[in-house]
């Protein structure tokens, strides 16, 4: 079960694709003026990242080592048509509101970028948890982003207004870098802190157990 | 005329592809700590971009819509634009190895570069809004639009590139340092392209 926790632990904090390796940014610049659009754009990662992971985890002693990254991409691209295909028809909105940046999934580097790095060498189960977690990351950090670009830059948040004041800037694209900019130095900075105050405490015990082994 | 001067201008300032659209941010900060290299790999875009748009766009018009399988678009276009890049590796391997050596790393990482996709995924969309309601697209103004959207990307690459060259003198916070600073650094670029929203075209 440790493993499992070790993948969850990664995906949503310690690897996060979007403030840690700072991955899958054109989709993240381009919807987070707007909380819903960037929630929809990651959960629909979410759901690709997670079958892509099965069925590549799946395929990995089928497929060449020679030919992989293509074999990778028609799965991939795939599922981004079906996906399509079923926000088109079943929730219009998210499928106007994510535009071209749907299609653009295809190259989106976290998904590649997982099965590249994961689901190729490790179990079904494994890389189904995998996807869930490196795509949930992904989702809780564009929603984040998402709700504090809308609350100023349109005074609202999933839509509801909320306050008159706005700062317009930040719904814009300008916005979007000068927010993701300092997402991630305060999540890197945070993670710093912690990872610093973990060691003290080591330090302290690992001190105190050698003072009793002396006495 | 007006057609034409419609397209480069939206394409190059006010739908620039980095500070409007956000596409094909990946290379924009990962290749743009030097000038030479964020200029060579914004070249290498603006070829790939072209040659792509060359190929998809008669091929979805007149093959895939005719035959019905216009919704299989994504796959086509990847594997176009991979086999594409692919070939085009081999060729300047070839042709010139001095040419090789400075864009080789650059070229395999295109093919999963947004901007590319992009760009044919855009020119078979809905464009009155850039070519105006009175003409119609056709290759030509496909083919060009994608040949300025490349220009404008690389122009955009090589200003981040000095300006992250400068950032290289001063002492940056250890919090900040690295890609948050770079993306404060597009913030600015960003903001001084707004100005060119106010071209109406």
């Amino acid at each position: 079960m440790n493993k499992y926790k070790k993948i969850t632990l990664d995906g949503l904090i310690y690897q996060n694709p979007t403030f840690m390796l700072v991955l899958g940014t054109c989709p993240t610049l381009g919807l987070i003026s707007s909380a819903f659009s960037a929630m929809g754009m990651g959960l629909t990662v979410v759901v690709i990242l997670t079958l892509s992971n099965i069925l590549i985890s799946l395929l990995r002693k089928v497929i060449p080592n020679a030919v992989r990254i293509p074999c990778y991409i028609v799965i991939i691209a795939t599922l981004v048509t079906f996906a399509r295909m079923f926000l088109e028809k079943f929730v219009p909105d998210l499928y106007d509101s994510l535009g071209g940046f749907l299609a653009l999934i295809v190259v989106n580097c976290i998904i590649l970028g997982r099965a590249e790095a994961f689901a190729n060498k490790h179990t079904v189960p494994e890389a189904a948890v995998d996807g869930i977690m490196q795509g949930l990351g992904f989702t809780l950090a564009l929603t984040l982003m998402g709700v504090i670009c809308e609350f100023f830059g349109k005074g609202s948040i999933f839509g509801f207004e909320i306050m008159q004041f706005k700062i317009s800037m930040l719904a814009k694209p300008a916005g979007a870098f000068l927010v993701y900019g300092l997402s991630i130095a305060v999540f890197t900075y945070v993670i710093d802190c912690i990872e610093r105050a973990k060691r003290v405490k080591a330090n302290k015990l690992a001190r105190e157990n050698l003072l009793k082994e002396v006495a | 005329m007006g057609t034409l001067i419609a397209i480069v201008l939206a394409a190059v300032l006010t739908n620039n592809f980095i500070t409007v659209k956000t596409y094909g941010i990946c290379p924009f900060l990962g290749v743009s700590k030097k000038t030479s290299s964020a200029a060579g790999m914004g070249i290498a875009v603006t070829l790939v971009m072209v040659l792509a748009t060359l190929v998809t766009y008669p091929i979805y018009t007149y093959v895939m819509v005719p035959l019905g399988i216009d919704f299989l678009e994504i796959i086509f276009f990847i594997f176009i634009i991979a086999s594409l890049v692919q070939m085009l590796e081999k060729i300047i391997q070839k042709l010139s190895p001095s040419l090789y050596g400075a864009m080789g790393i650059y070229l395999p990482l295109i093919t999963t570069n947004c901007a590319v996709l992009g760009v044919t995924e855009l020119v078979i969309g809905d464009m009155s809004s850039i070519i105006g309601e009175a003409a119609t697209m056709n290759v030509g103004w496909a083919v060009l639009y994608a040949l300025f959207a490349g220009l404008g990307f690389t122009l955009v690459m090589v200003i981040m590139s000095g300006m992250r060259e400068k950032l290289n003198y001063y002492k940056t916070a250890k919090a900040l340092a690295g890609f948050p600073i770079a993306m404060v650094t597009a913030c600015f670029i960003c903001m001084a392209f707004t100005v060119f929203s106010y071209i109406s075209i």
